[in-house]
């Protein structure tokens, strides 16, 4: 695995250099600046829950204070770790980046609050819409379902069944399976992704799909 | 054999795929390059590949994106 993170920073950009020169300062300069950072964040957080509120359910007044939670959450954070910006964008941006991540974290926690599956049920009845197959060529893909369903139950580790079932086939968003299994979105991205290698690894060499694993993206 | 689209790009890992943290701690850095125009997929391939499996890093994305752009508007 590649590390393609800069280990040097580049140099500051005039306005970014006024952020953290201002938010490091005492009286009331920061406090302006900290209520104009405040707003942009706001504006961020609001512009991001209108895009995401269609498909997360969420409308009117909890959406707005879903926004203005997480614009208050961002600002702390980012006032916590000022000294973690490297120069290698632009000041406001690494900041809205703190609102867009806040927004993401408050959304899985809303989904627990109208759960629509509980964690542990197995919809197997979900898989053909999931991966769009075609009722015409139902009689194919149940065999494809079955041996799919084989290797989830005899290859995974617990771990892994359990992400697997929660995620595709219970539609549980991987950000509130994080919050309800106490972890972190990349430790559950890579059980998922250790998954998802091994199911493909099988249904190939079961001749169930192509091996063509030169193919990158 | 049948041709599976939706399961077979499901279940294909990118072994250059950096994972949540990495995209994550360097997605402002990746998205003002896209927004610039730059070569962001070249530069951080590993991140690309990440943001095309991950629905919430690439969300996060998308998001960040358009707040940049909202931004410079």
């Amino acid at each position: 695995m590649v590390n393609e993170t800069p280990v040097t920073a580049a140099g500051l950009d005039p306005e970014s250099a006024w952020w953290l020169g201002v938010l490091a300062e005492t009286g009331p300069r920061r406090e302006a600046a900290l209520a104009r950072l405040h707003e942009l964040l706001v504006r961020v957080a609001r512009a991001e829950v209108a895009r995401r509120g269609p498909r997360v359910r969420i409308t009117g007044p909890e959406l707005d204070d879903l926004a203005c939670q997480a614009a208050a959450d961002a600002l702390m954070a980012i006032t916590g770790k000022l000294g973690q910006f490297r120069g290698e964008s632009r000041f406001t941006t690494w900041a809205c980046k703190f609102a867009i991540f806040e927004v993401s974290a408050k959304l899985g926690r809303h989904f627990w609050r109208h759960p629509a599956v509980p964690l542990d049920a197995e919809d197997w009845d979900r898989l053909p819409d999931r991966f769009g197959f075609d009722p015409a060529q139902e009689a194919e893909w149940r065999d494809l379902a079955a041996a799919l369903r084989r290797a989830v139950d005899e290859e995974l580790t617990a771990r892994q069944r359990q992400v697997f079932v929660a995620i595709v086939l219970n539609g549980v968003p991987l950000d509130a399976l994080v919050l309800e299994l106490g972890s972190n979105r990349n430790a559950i991205y890579k059980v998922l992704f250790d998954a998802r290698r091994k199911l493909r690894s099988v249904l190939v060499a079961n001749g169930y799909l192509r091996d063509d694993s030169s193919r990158n993206s | 054999m049948n041709d599976w689209p939706a399961l077979d790009d499901f279940l294909r890992t990118d072994p250059r795929d950096v994972g949540c943290a990495q995209a994550m701690e360097m997605l402002h850095v990746y998205v003002e390059l896209v927004a610039a125009g730059g070569p962001a997929e070249q530069r951080y391939p590993g991140i690309a590949a990440h943001l095309r499996a991950c629905g919430p890093c690439g969300e996060d994305f998308e998001g960040l994106l358009a707040a940049v752009r909202g931004e410079a508007d």
